[in-house]
């Protein structure tokens, strides 16, 4: 059987999934994150197989990169958050932290 | 098939360290089950011929993100402490989690392969996409590479401001 379409979309179908068991299942807020980064890059994939199997349409891949960019600022605001999370409360449990200010 | 054997590697890559980023009991592990799993991605991004996306993928996601993410870890944890759920609830929390994602992959496979996609018959080989996309971008997606490109300004800058120590 020739690699098709539906061979990129069950791979990133799987990654999606997993991210979303990583966001649940996970207590630590860093560890939370890693599940938000496969979903994103699950979403990458079917863009990018998407464009290559209508023709090499290039639009696909820009709107990938818009992805990746905004992922990189994503993860910048979110670590910096968790750090100061972290010198308030000394762990990241998201499960325990409940309080917006003192 | 030889392609067939490079894509079904790829895959086998990306889906196992995507397990071992989920499943693994130490936060290092899963830090460095990512980066298998950034660059399997990158694998089959050129094997869907989009060289650009996949080298940008390489130099954004392993350099930058995955760099990010292992600093947080190791400025926020002990390298070998433990991050499972624990306790009743957490059972409860973990039961009802796995069956969500499973519910989730049975849905998203299931309209994968019952659709009948509208692909195209030929296939177009270009030598590079960088052309098309940097003409795209500075054509027709003009305003939202500036809306990103400020935008990734003003996270990193309110990145610092707020990871500052007070």
């Amino acid at each position: 059987m020739e690699i098709g379409l539906t061979h990129y979309l069950v791979v990133s179908a799987l990654l999606f999934s997993l991210g979303v068991f990583g966001i649940v299942s996970r207590k630590n807020s860093i560890l939370v994150l890693m599940g938000l980064e496969l979903i994103l890059n699950s979403a990458n994939l079917n863009f990018i197989a998407f464009s290559k199997f209508k023709g090499l349409n290039i639009e696909g891949h820009i709107a990938t990169l818009f992805v990746i960019v905004l992922a990189a600022a994503e993860v910048a605001v979110a670590l910096a958050i968790i750090l100061n999370i972290y010198q308030h409360y000394h762990h990241i449990d998201v499960d325990e932290i409940n309080k917006l200010k003192e | 098939m030889l392609f067939d054997f490079v894509f079904y590697m790829f895959a086998v890559i990306v889906i196992v360290s995507a397990m071992g980023v989920v499943f693994s009991k130490k936060m290092m592990y899963s830090a460095f089950s990512l980066l298998f799993t950034f660059f399997g991605m990158a694998g089959l991004y050129v094997l869907l011929s989009a060289d650009f996306v996949a080298v940008t993928q390489i130099m954004v996601y392993v350099g930058g993100i995955l760099v990010l993410i292992v600093f947080g870890v190791m400025l926020t944890s002990k390298i070998t402490g433990v991050d499972i759920k624990t306790g009743t609830i957490g059972k409860i929390q973990l039961t009802v989690g796995a069956i969500t994602s499973v519910i989730v992959a049975i849905i998203l496979l299931y309209t994968y392969l019952s659709v009948e996609w509208m692909t195209s018959q030929f296939q177009v080989e270009v030598p590079t996409t960088t052309h098309f996309i940097g003409f795209g971008l500075f054509t027709e997606y003009l305003l939202p590479f500036f809306v990103a490109a400020i935008l990734i300004l003003i996270a990193f800058i309110g990145a610092a401001k707020i990871a500052r120590r007070k």
